[in-house]
This record gives C-alpha cells, structure tokens and sequence, in this order.
C-alpha cells in the first residue's frame, strides 16, 4: 500500500464514519418526536436502566405480537442516562430505577414528568469463590467495609462468623462496583446509608459511588459488572437479580432490619415492597430498600418508565399507555420467570391512575 | 467526451473547495462547541482541574489527573510494547521476506486493523486477564515483585491489561506506516550499501536511518490512535480513578471515563467536566497528529529528492 492509497482508505473511512453517524443521528431524531403517526404504524424508543432491560426485551417482544403495528425499541444505557434522555426528549420515554430528584424534574423543562412504577426487583451480592458450597451470608456492615476497603480478605473474622459452617479462603476481595451512572448503584448505596453510618457519611447515596482510592474495579452496565465477577476469582459486586440468575452465579443472603438472612427472590421482593404501599407519596417516588418484615429482602427497588404527561404525538402517547396497562396487568405473568417482582396489589391501582394522566392536549390518550 | 466549458471547470472548482474547506468548519465547529461548554468547569476550577486527584461526582468535585495519568501511562506501555514488534515485522516484510510470505503476513497485519475494537475488549476480558493473573503476573510477582510496578493485587484487570490490549490494537497502523516509509527509500541506497560489502544487517540499519523521523511519525500515529481508544479499554482497565506505579492495579483513562459517564452526566457541571475532559484529549490528539504529518512529510520529501537524483 502507498500513501496514496492510505490517504484513499483513510478518507473512504471518515466518509463511511461520518454518513454512519449522520444516519444515526437522523434515526434517532424520528425516534424522538417527529414521525408520522397518521398510519397504523407506531415505532417508539425508549432508554436507560440496564437493571430491567431483560425485563423490558421480554415485555416489548411479547407485547408486539400482539399489537403487530407497535413497535417500542428500549436501549440499555443506565438509569442516569435514561433519565438525561427523558430531559432532553431523546427518547420516546426513560427507564430508571432511582426515582428523579426535584433538580433534575425541574432541569426536565418541556413538561410535567410522569413516574410509572412497572415492576421491582432485587439487587445482589454476587461473588466469584468456586469453593463454596452454600450461599454466602452478609450483613450490611461487612457489605460497606468491603466496599469501604477495610475488609480486605474472603477469611476475614467478621465475615467467618456470620458463615462458620463455610470454608472461606485466605485470598483478597476485589470490589466491582459500577463505573457509569447507575439506578443500582442507588439502591445500593441508598441501602448502605441508611444502615451503615460511616457509608452514610462517606460515600452516601448516589448514581455514581466513588470508592476510596485503589478499592475495587469498575465495570459498565449491570452486563460489565457481571462479566468482572464471572471472570476473576475472589470478586464480589452488585448487579440485578437477573444478571446472577442467568450466569449461574451465587447470590448471597442479606441480613434484613428483622435480623433474618434473606435469599434475594421474587417473593421477598414482593414482601418489601407490600409493607410500603401505604406510606408512598402522591407521586410514587419512594424507596423500598430496608424494608419492614422477617421475609423482606433489604436491597430492592422499584422501576420506573418515565414519560411526559402532555403527550405530543397522540399516536405514540395511546401505544405507551397501553403498552405499561398491558405490562402491569396481563404481562405480569412474565415477571417471575425473570426473577422480578411484581408491583404489589396497593400499588397497582396508584399506577392505573399514573397512566391514565399521560394525555394529549388535554385529552387522556388511553381511551 | 462532452464539452463542458469554462462554466463547468469553475463549478467544479468551487465544489472541491467547500469540500475541503467544510472538514475545516467541522474541526473548528467541534472546537468551538467543546471550548464553550466547559467553560463552567474553567471558570470554577481553572487550572486545578488539571492537578485535582480526586473524581467525586456526587460532590460534584472533579479532578483530571488520575486520568490524565492513565491515559499517558497506559499509552505509553502500549508503544514501549508495540513499537518493537511493529519495527520487526515491517523490516522483515520489506527487507527480508520472501514476495510469497510477504504479502499474506502485510495482509495478515491490515485484517487486524479492522477488527472493532469492543472485539478486542471481549478478547481481553475472556482470555488476556485470565492469562495475565495466571501465568504471566504470578512469575513477574515472584521475580520482580521488588519493584514497585509488580505489587500490588493481581487481578487481571488493569493497566498492564489495558496497555496490552492496546499494543496489540496499534501494531497494524505503525506495521504498515513503516512498511510504506521503508519501501519510500529508494532501492539505490541498498544496492549501493550492498555493492561496497555492507552485511543484509548493515544495510537495513543504513535504511531504517535514513527512514527514521518517517518511522518516529509511524510510532506518533500509533500514540495518536492509542490516546483516543475508548471501548477496549474501558472493559479491561478497570475503571478506577487512581494513580499508582503497580501494573497490575486498575487505573482509568480519559476516553474510558468519557465512555462510561457521558450518557448519563445529568448536572451541568458534571457535564462540563467531561467535555473539559474531551477537549484536552482532543487538543493533544491534534498535536500528536500534526507532529506525525511533518515527520513523515520530511521523509518523503527527502526520498523524492533522492530520486530525482
């Protein structure tokens, strides 16, 4: 090759670059707002919590063959991500599971934004120790003082005696946590500061923890965190519920605020979340982490699909509320095989009424 | 052929001009963009932010260093590993092989140019880490583990991982820039060290000197490229903000972060930092570029004048 012919290649790369990235600029443009929706076709994008992607894979292909001429897209990008696509209305709606803190409501400046919980799940402490024959037990001060870097290895007193039927090795733990914008890095660290003091005061609760300096490897998305522990022995890092179940990996049991070590389960999800329906707030924006109740587990969340009451494309805002009454009524049946929970029945008619506020121009779109 | 006239060659003209001058808007526009919205971060932290360590978002406290270290650490582990084996296989291509084992190993060399980079990242993931923390770590530890640059927790993940995967992704462009900048020299100087009893050996060495800030802008190039990487890294260096002199401890570089955080950087100033960030990046890019065009630009001159001789 000459350098003619380098300067050829070189040039025919940056044009094919740049028409990819025009492309998908414009793509995404139509599916931000602007296409037509006078046919029967409706295509929709959403984006954000990788937490309940397989959730949402399951849900959007299911209820697509049902309603053939609705199509709903939704990209795994982080909660932090879809809560910036929903400000920004790059996307048709977001998913998050950190509810929206009032600054960033208000840096949402093209409307009132909606929070529609659709289903809950479980964050866990998985771990790489082939030795292991039983689930590892934790309390939530071993948790934060592995995270916090003063608990240094897997035979560490404090971990053995919560475990003393377990043979732990002598090896150092390494700490995945996640390095982008993170709805489970909230329910995480929610639940830490509000039963580890010292997490509170150092870390606290927060889309993006910063652990102290040389503790722990970062890992992007639930899938990077995942791929970290399946590939290094002696890590331990916190993903959804799911991500464990589908690599074979081991969760550990959770001690609760009832002093009960609890397998993290759709069940016990469900459990956390019942005690709380009553104290919710107008709005749905709430936490369920450390839960009331023996058979709660004391890391779960609650997501949400977040969309803009004034529906500007009548269209696309009736297949949404269609989409999510379908998705917390007939497509329940599909939560538990994913190792979700569903929202719990005195929450259910709560989100009725949430999607029944999306509208369009004044006119409710679910009619 | 039809005539197009004195009409046609100026629209033609013009055409060609707004092409070429358009690259030059784009660059500037970029520019202009990446200067404007870090101003938040300029203004609050001015220099600091170059020399800040630490990188707490939530309390809003940013601090480029660790990535600016990451970013020339582990850039430089890259070259220090690349540039060798580059070197090898283009003086073996050009000067020693063979026509019929030339071409398919050069080939060899441009199809791992192409392969995407988030291949590379699951590559290191499944198979480099495990092979680093089993085999190749436990050795250096056991050897060299006085030095500072072996201690420390050995996990497969991190910046020796990261300076790998990029070695690896770098020695196809400084391969093929060097074996184009040999094949530049012209065949008369070999055949003249060979005519007075030079050795293969000397005369390569003859010809790598007179090819050398053609060789050094091939190895520019390659630095440029190793800066810039963004998915391979971001899955093998472990994404932690730190500086340390162990190898083997996670470190995090300025494209990774930019990566993982600005989907979601939702305040302003978080925002602000990152494209701050990407602005340094991008000034050191141009930099790094520019000095690569006028080391090979005094290359071939030289070679065209010799030539012309």
């Amino acid at each position: 090759m000459n350098r003619k012919s380098i300067l050829k290649n070189a040039t025919t790369a940056f044009l094919v670059v740049f028409s990819v990235i025009a492309a998908a600029c414009s793509g995404q443009k139509m599916g931000s707002g602007s296409t037509e929706s006078s046919g029967t076709n409706v295509s929709m994008q959403g984006s954000g919590s990788t937490f309940v992607k397989p959730m949402m894979d399951k849900w959007t292909s299911e209820f697509g063959k049902l309603n053939p001429t609705i199509r709903i897209d939704y990209t795994g990008t982080g909660s932090g991500a879809g809560i910036k696509a929903i400000q920004s209305q790059t996307a048709d709606f977001g998913g998050t599971d950190a509810a929206m803190s009032d600054e960033e409501l208000k840096q949402a400046t093209a409307g009132e934004i909606v929070h529609i919980p659709v289903v809950l799940g479980a964050v866990v402490l998985t771990y790489n120790l082939a030795e292991l024959k039983e689930p590892l037990k934790l309390t939530p001060e071993i948790i934060a003082d592995i995270y916090l870097g003063k608990i240094k290895k897997w035979d560490d007193e404090r971990i053995k005696k919560e475990n003393p039927t377990l043979t732990l090795p002598a090896n150092d733990i390494t700490p995945v946590f996640r390095a982008d914008g993170s709805g489970t890095s909230d329910v995480f660290t929610d639940y830490l500061s509000k039963t580890v003091p010292e997490w509170k005061e150092k870390i606290g609760r927060t889309k993006n923890p910063q652990l102290p300096q040389g503790v722990g490897i970062g890992g992007k998305g639930n899938e990077g965190v995942m791929g970290q522990v399946k590939n290094t022995p002696n890590t331990i890092g916190y993903v959804e519920l799911t991500f464990a179940k589908a690599n074979n990996l081991p969760t550990a049991l959770i001690k609760n605020s009832s002093g009960k070590f609890v397998e993290p389960n759709s069940d016990s999800v469900t459990s956390a979340a019942g005690g709380m329906a009553a104290k919710m707030p107008e709005d749905l924006r709430f936490e369920i982490t450390n839960a009331d109740g023996e058979a709660s587990y004391p890391i779960s969340g609650i997501v949400y699909i977040l969309a803009y009451k004034d529906q500007k494309d009548a269209g696309k805002g009736k297949a949404l509320a269609d989409f999510l009454w379908w998705a917390i009524h007939d497509g329940e049946k599909f939560v538990r095989d994913l190792h979700y929970a569903p929202i719990p029945s005195g929450l259910v008619t709560k989100t009725e009424a949430k999607i029944n506020l999306l509208s369009n121009n004044g006119k409710p779109v679910r009619q | 052929m039809a005539q197009t006239g004195a009409l046609g060659d100026k629209l033609f003209r013009s055409i060609l001009w707004i092409a070429a001058t358009s690259i030059l808007v784009l660059v500037a526009a970029i520019f202009y963009m990446m200067l404007q919205n870090s101003l938040p971060t300029i203004e609050r932290f001015g220099m600091g932010f170059l020399f800040g360590r630490e990188w707490v978002p939530a309390q809003e406290t940013f601090g480029a260093l660790p990535f600016i270290y990451g970013t020339v650490v582990s850039s430089v582990l890259a070259l220090v590993i690349a540039v060798p084996i580059s070197l090898g296989i283009a003086i073996f291509l050009t000067e020693q092989a063979p026509r019929s084992i030339a071409k398919p190993i050069g080939f060899m060399v441009e199809l791992l140019a192409a392969i995407p980079s988030v291949v590379y990242g699951l590559w290191g993931i499944f198979v480099l880490a495990p092979f680093i923390r089993n085999y190749l770590g436990p050795p250096l530890q056991d050897y060299l583990g006085w030095l500072p640059l072996f201690q420390g927790r050995l996990t497969g993940i991190g910046m020796l991982t990261g300076g790998l995967i990029l070695a690896l992704m770098i020695t196809p462009i400084i391969t093929s820039v060097v074996r184009d900048v040999l094949q530049a020299v012209p065949t008369t100087q070999r055949e003249a060290a060979l005519a007075l009893g030079a050795t293969k050996w000397e005369t390569t060495m003859i010809v790598l000197g007179n090819a050398a800030s053609g060789i050094a802008g091939a190895v520019v190039l390659g630095l440029g490229r190793a800066i810039g990487e963004t998915m391979a890294v971001t899955m093998v260096i472990g994404n932690s903000p730190q500086i340390t002199a162990s190898l083997f401890e996670p470190a995090y570089t300025i494209a990774s972060v930019l990566a993982a955080n600005f989907a979601d950087a939702t305040n302003e100033i978080y925002l602000s930092s990152l494209i701050e960030m990407g602005l340094i990046l991008f000034l050191v890019t141009i930099v790094i570029n520019g000095l690569a065009k006028l080391m090979i630009m005094s290359v071939t001159r030289k070679s065209n004048a010799a030539s012309h001789v």
